[in-house]
């Protein structure tokens, strides 16, 4: 369970260094540091670290040594754990990083697309009902996802679609959050002048939202596609209830398989940690590659994970 | 203008494939071989499969890997309920069937002429097959008949002995403390209900029974009293430890010589093999410790059976290859070599374990040892609600392993009893 709590202290570690520096930034606060604050501080770091450094010590040890040594003190083995954990039933643990990395790319792109427009749609048209669907939107924001993976199975299971792709795909292309955050994107950031302007050209709905509002909500999207991005690549609970076959599973489900092979079986713990260790990186690199188009004025009033 | 056509043109295609493909994976009519898909967890039974795939152009069987045997059930169950998604084959633990068939999500395999397999098994294990009926809901695979796995070059430095009946082994282990206060003989796993109905099984108990139309339950009996009275005297006493197995401190201690030996299964050599490799030859496998040493006794822990779901369409060709993969001497050979599971195919298994696992190379008559042991197995009975009364288990003795009292043990074993009947007159049945 330590490797599934690091990747969501992982999560969390990158976030706060965009609010702290709003904080230190623009309001005139003093500069100086309170010890206090600062030891807080370094506490919490400490708490969201540890368990990644000790995932980076672990995935260095062979089996023998993992419980036999030094919790912190590194071993030389980083290369023949990867070694072992890629040839696991012909290379599975790739073909989990791939789908992972399917699930997420393609879920996030198609969840961003769709809160896009429906955001934009809530912010800047007036129709019937508007109040109700924003109502029922933001009931949808407090409702854990977890608690809808049963219905959802049992929905995809009449169509039939159940243990495929699309079962893990399609139920997380609709984020509640995602169509919120990205209402308040549209208000702030396309004005009706513009809109009304292209209008006035003689420009499409979908035209002026594709090629005019879109590109001006587009750091607020890149806001919701991380979150959605980083909340599909953790997600356990629906395709662990929708998936039965090992070959579609994503790397969080493959990895909890991997631990609980049952009573009979060795649990694998070398290839687990090592593979924890190396479904986070590419998390760390994503955040650090689309860092600079997350705008902080933006993200910083209206986040709030 | 061109471009938002464009994007409803790929919407379309989108739409269109997974349409597609909706429709490729819920037909299943086709003419051409019939397809099976098994949802298993032994490991590498894939590589079994493929040899009959090899052989049985018409039957092609795809085994899907799930996690363990509890989330395997909790999914086929959920299947069931929805009403499709469900495999043809599923690998049940003999715990297991019993729900599986109140849930109305096992084919009954008698129709189809699987009783002729009875023969092939020894009784007890069939009669949790046919829950003591005429139908068979599944063919058994493997067993787990409990051992005594010890550290031999610890016990003779030590100047141990190997317990044979519980009340040396309480010895022992008092001896082991005395001699060196680092270590265990051994620990009480409030995780394992499995083990811990195994040692019951030993003792005598068989916490289900089917009497007329009404369920009986024998939780809170003298024999299962027995074995709880004696485990948390010993851990009252403090000579035994009250840790979990299968944790990380307990394949510490497997690796680092502060567990001396263990109450398990002849599936051990994979689990100690797996956790402390390093180990490898030193240690040496005996029977459980006795009740009563003129007549030896064990019980099982583990083991599993291969059973056909109401959802499959094809209940006869299911059954010629799971008769094949459980009987066939050239697949048990398979699965013992292959897979690492001791077959329940008794004249299968004889030719099958001729030579020691690797890991116990310095016992070479590991499966003589074993096949006498299994024989030794006492009759059990499972209930529809096993699940709960695991649960109510690893609830009620985690907490008294907690306390370190053997009264506390005592009373969990009438809290379980408890727990098991009112869940299953909750649940509709009736309970004498």
């Amino acid at each position: 369970m330590t490797t599934m709590l690091s990747l969501h202290s992982d999560e969390r570690k990158l976030v706060p260094p965009l609010t702290g520096r709003r904080k230190s930034g623009g309001n005139g606060i003093s500069h100086r540091a309170s010890p206090i604050a600062t030891a807080v501080l370094l506490l919490g770091a400490a708490y969201c670290l540890l368990p990644v450094l000790w995932v980076l010590v672990a995935s260095t040890k062979s089996g023998a040594e993992l419980f036999s040594t030094f919790t912190l003190l590194p071993s030389t083995h980083l290369f023949d754990n990867i070694a072992e954990l890629s040839v696991y039933r012909g290379g599975l643990f790739w073909r989990w990083m791939l789908n992972t990395a399917l699930y997420a790319g393609v879920g996030a792109i198609a969840s961003t697309y769709v809160s896009a427009l429906s955001g934009y749609v809530l912010a800047k048209f007036r129709f019937p009902g508007k109040g109700t669907v924003f109502a029922v939107l933001l009931m949808g924001v407090l409702v854990p996802g977890v608690i809808l993976a049963i219905p959802q199975y049992l929905l995809m299971a009449q169509f039939e679609l159940t243990n495929t792709y699309w079962s893990v795909l399609l139920p997380q292309i609709i984020s509640p959050y995602g169509i919120y955050l990205a209402r308040i994107y549209a208000a702030a950031s396309v004005p009706d002048e513009v809109i009304e302007a292209a209008r006035t050209e003689g420009a499409k709905e979908l035209y002026i939202f594709n090629r005019i509002a879109t590109p001006m909500m587009l750091p607020g999207l890149v806001t919701i596609f991380l979150f959605s991005f980083v909340g599909i690549w953790n997600n356990f609970m629906l395709p662990y209830i929708m998936l039965g076959d090992d070959k579609l599973f994503p790397i969080t489900v493959g990895l909890h398989g991997l631990l609980n092979q049952g009573a009979t079986v060795p649990a694998l713990y070398t290839s687990v940690i090592t593979g924890a260790l190396l479904s986070i990186l590419p998390l760390i690199a994503i955040f650090l590659l689309l860092q600079r188009y997350w705008r902080v004025d933006l993200a910083a009033g209206a986040v709030k994970a | 203008m061109r471009k938002s056509f464009r994007a409803g043109a790929a919407l379309t295609v989108a739409t269109a494939a997974m349409l597609a493909t909706g429709c490729s994976a819920g037909s299943g009519a086709e003419p051409g071989p019939v397809e099976l898909t098994y949802w298993a967890w032994a490991p590498e039974l894939d590589k079994v499969v493929e040899v009959w795939n090899e052989e049985n152009p018409d039957i092609q069987v795809t085994v899907q890997k799930q996690d363990g045997g509890d989330p395997a059930i909790t999914k086929l169950l959920t299947a069931i309920k929805a009403g499709n998604g469900a495999p043809d084959l599923i690998q049940a633990e003999y715990q297991k069937i019993p729900t599986l068939v109140s849930s109305d999500a096992l084919t009954d395999l008698a129709p189809v002429g699987a009783g002729d397999l009875a023969g092939n098994f020894a009784d007890g294990v069939w009669s949790s097959v046919t829950l003591g009926g005429d139908s068979v809901y599944a063919v058994p695979q493997d067993s787990g008949p409990m051992m005594f796995f010890y550290r031999e070059d610890i016990f003779n430095e030590l100047g141990l002995t190997v317990p044979t009946t519980w009340d040396e082994y309480a010895e022992t282990a008092r001896a082991v403390r005395a001699a060196d206060p680092t270590k265990f003989l051994g620990t009480f796993s409030a995780n394992d209900a499995g083990w811990f109905t195994g040692l019951s099984q030993q003792a005598g108990a068989s916490w289900w029974g089917i009497d007329g139309e009404a369920w009986t339950v024998g939780v809170d009996e003298e024999p299962t009293q027995k074995v709880a009275e004696f485990w948390g005297g010993l851990v009252e006493e403090g000579v035994i430890d009250n840790t979990p197995m299968y944790t990380p401190e307990w394949n510490a201690g497997l690796n680092d010589g502060s567990r001396i030996a263990w109450t398990g299964a002849v599936w051990g050599p994979g689990v100690l093999g797996g956790n402390a490799p390093d180990t490898a030859g030193l240690w040496k496998v005996a029977p459980l410790p006795q009740w009563d040493a003129s007549t030896p006794a064990t019980g099982n822990w583990g083991g599993s059976s291969t059973g056909v779901t109401t959802q499959s369409e094809h209940p006869e060709e299911a059954l010629e290859f799971i008769t094949w993969l459980n009987t066939d001497p050239e697949a048990v050979a398979a699965l013992v070599e292959t897979s690492g599971i001791y077959p329940a195919d008794t004249a299968s298994a004889a030719s099958a374990l001729s030579k020691a696992p690797g890991f116990f190379g310095n016992q070479p008559d590991f499966y003589d040892v074993a096949a006498d042991i299994a024989k030794t197995v006492k009759p059990f009975t499972y209930g529809p609600n096993a699940n709960v009364t695991y649960s109510a288990y690893n609830d009620e003795f985690a907490k008294a392993a907690d306390a370190r009292s053997q009264a506390a043990f005592v009373d969990a074993v009438a809290v379980m009893q408890k727990i098991t009947v009112d869940d299953l007159e909750k649940a509709g049945f009736t309970v004498k």
